[in-house]
């Protein structure tokens, strides 16, 4: 079986983050790392075949130059190699472009399941999943709590609100995983070394057979016409309880006309 | 006026007050047209008419509950080339994202998601989203296609605008691909009696410094005397204090009520990004450092333990 994992290299959340005169992040001088919400996918990619699901896992990513960090730190907690999709024309990738091109590199890599998490920590949009699984033609199931992978097929438990549910795909399919999965593991030094040695095959969108045209910022769908800071939220009041902190929080929900 | 086609949700057959909110907004950019999946009845027809809907497409098909967003897509796709309308509105989260995902590729259309504002604008609707973590602010346009929009819940207020709407029903053809991942188990959760997270008006919410799981019983009796729901942080959520599902950040829920009360939250940047959007926030906690009152329109140094009883009775004494 064969597993592709999608991993993302994101800043820092605590980075000061930026846009660039052509309205997409500005990522120079920025610290970045593996996605933390990714870090759920490895972990269980990684976790299904020591509990002895027989598979190859190979991460993919798309990106600049130091995307491959974010290969790297997942190399490292386990799988057998990756793929880093570079290319200039990629620049400002719209989702639908993204998933484009992930789609032909899932494809050209071969694939039983897909794994992501459920989100970027920086776009933060959550759609890539569900974009790939239909341009592959295969079932998705998205925000997995749990799964279970078995030869021809898979199931996993969603949480929501009103109900708790279980859904099951043939495979081939795309599944998306939350941080309800369980705990990403901590490399050793000796795996991290391991990590290192094991192959990273980089592809261009010629090597993928996509018209440079289809992405980047000259081929999105979408186009960011204006971006500002948020003024940060001002501090208000902030009181010390004398007793009296029930008080003079009713009479402001009152003043807000919130009571 | 085109249509701009809006995508009803419901929870327990009742049509949510976000969607009522997506009428309220394409009513700026067209003639609002809804679509529902499964049957209608007359009152619901008549609540899209009060908040102006011109005409409701009805795909009723039974099998569409068995599945995930697939089949919607399939639907979504369906009514957008039948109906040609100047934009499509679905509510952001799990299920209505997915389904303007997968609509937005099968139609190689632009998608903006969370949307905090949409207004009309030269060569279609201008959306606002918060990003980076609500740091930024951004404005986009789509370009290619029918835009497709996903727009956080409270993002306006529901303004009716009654209207006799037109029903027309919609056919409903699943592919094959859209039967792929089908629901096998269902363990329906005991109702809270309060509003979904999503759409509520006031959040009252606890964290780690609340102590135990027993605390967040005061929580509840807040919400309840506010009419408010009750969420957690993830530190609470992972103490299994409170379920994961009503989490507040960026691994769980995003909300932006007309109030947020935190209580015993420290206001971690990756909780901060799923609640700054609130309109006003109130904050108490016993740490004067903590970076929750950076934010918080009125903060409260001092025990949730004390606090929380005491704003109980007050809340219940004013309320009459």
């Amino acid at each position: 079986m064969k597993i592709v994992v999608l991993v993302k290299h994101v800043p820092e959340p605590t980075a000061a983050w930026r846009y660039a005169d052509d309205h997409t992040l500005d990522r120079t001088g920025v610290e970045g790392r593996l996605s933390e919400l990714d870090e759920y996918a490895v972990e269980q990619a990684v976790s299904l075949v020591e509990k002895g699901l027989p598979a190859t896992i190979t991460y993919l990513t798309m990106g600049p130059a130091r995307a491959v960090e974010a290969l790297r730190k997942a190399l490292a907690m386990g799988g057998d190699g990756a793929v880093h999709i570079s290319d200039e024309a990629l620049h400002g990738s719209d989702a639908l472009g993204t998933s484009l091109v992930l789609a032909h590199a899932v494809e050209r890599i071969g694939f039983d399941l897909v794994l992501s998490g459920m989100a970027s920590t920086d776009a933060e949009m959550s759609v890539v999943p569900a974009m790939l699984a239909d341009r592959l033609g295969v079932p998705q199931l998205t925000f997995a709590g749990a799964l279970t992978v078995t030869d021809d097929g898979v199931t996993i438990r969603r949480d929501g609100e009103t109900a708790t549910e279980e859904v099951r795909a043939s495979l081939p399919a795309v599944v998306s995983v939350t941080d309800q999965t369980g705990e990403a593991r901590y490399p050793s030094f000796k795996a991290i070394m391991a990590g290192k040695r094991k192959p990273v095959t980089t592809w261009t969108l010629a090597d993928l057979g996509v018209d440079p045209a289809s992405v980047g910022v000259a081929g999105a769908a979408t186009a960011v016409r204006a971006v500002a800071p948020q003024p940060p939220r001002q501090a208000g009041t902030v009181v010390i309880d004398e007793g009296d902190a029930a008080v003079r929080v009713a009479d402001f929900l009152v003043a807000q006309k919130l009571l | 006026m085109a249509e701009v086609l809006v995508l009803v949700e419901r929870s327990d057959g009742v049509v949510r007050k976000a969607t009522l909110e997506l009428l309220t907004l394409a009513r700026r950019l067209g003639d609002p047209a809804a679509l529902v999946c499964g049957a209608v009845d007359d009152a619901t027809t008549a609540l899209l008419g009060e908040y102006g809907a011109t005409r409701v497409y009805v795909a009723d098909d039974p099998e569409l509950e068995e599945y995930l967003v697939a089949p919607k897509a399939d639907v979504l796709v369906t009514a957008v080339r039948h109906a040609a309308p100047a934009a499509v509105l679905v509510t952001s989260g799990p299920e209505g994202t997915e389904v303007a995902a997968r609509t937005a590729v099968r139609l190689e259309s632009g998608i903006v998601t969370d949307a905090i504002d949409v207004t009309a604008g030269d060569g279609g609707p201008l959306v606002t989203q918060s990003v980076f973590s609500g740091s930024w602010t951004a404005q986009s346009q789509v370009v290619r296609g029918t835009p497709v929009i996903t727009v956080r819940p409270n993002a306006v207020s529901p303004e009716a605008a009654p209207t006799q709407p037109a029903v027309e029903a919609l056919p409903v053809q699943l592919t094959d691909a859209a039967r792929g991942a089908r629901v096998v188990g269902r363990t329906p959760k005991t109702g809270t009696g309060r509003p979904d997270l999503a759409d509520a008006a006031v959040v009252v919410a606890g964290g780690r410094g609340m102590g135990s799981a027993e605390a967040f019983g005061m929580l509840e009796r807040l919400a309840d005397a506010l009419g408010g729901a009750v969420a957690a942080s993830r530190a609470a959520t992972d103490l299994g204090w409170y379920g994961h599902d009503f989490q507040i950040g960026q691994t769980g829920k995003t909300v932006a009520p007309q109030l947020y009360l935190a209580s015993g939250i420290s206001g971690a940047i990756q909780h901060r990004a799923g609640m700054q959007g609130s309109r006003t926030i109130v904050a108490i906690n016993k740490d004067p450092k903590a970076p929750i009152f950076g934010i918080a329109d009125l903060g409260v140094v001092g025990d949730a333990h004390a606090v929380l009883p005491a704003l109980i009775t007050e809340v219940e004494k004013r309320k009459g």
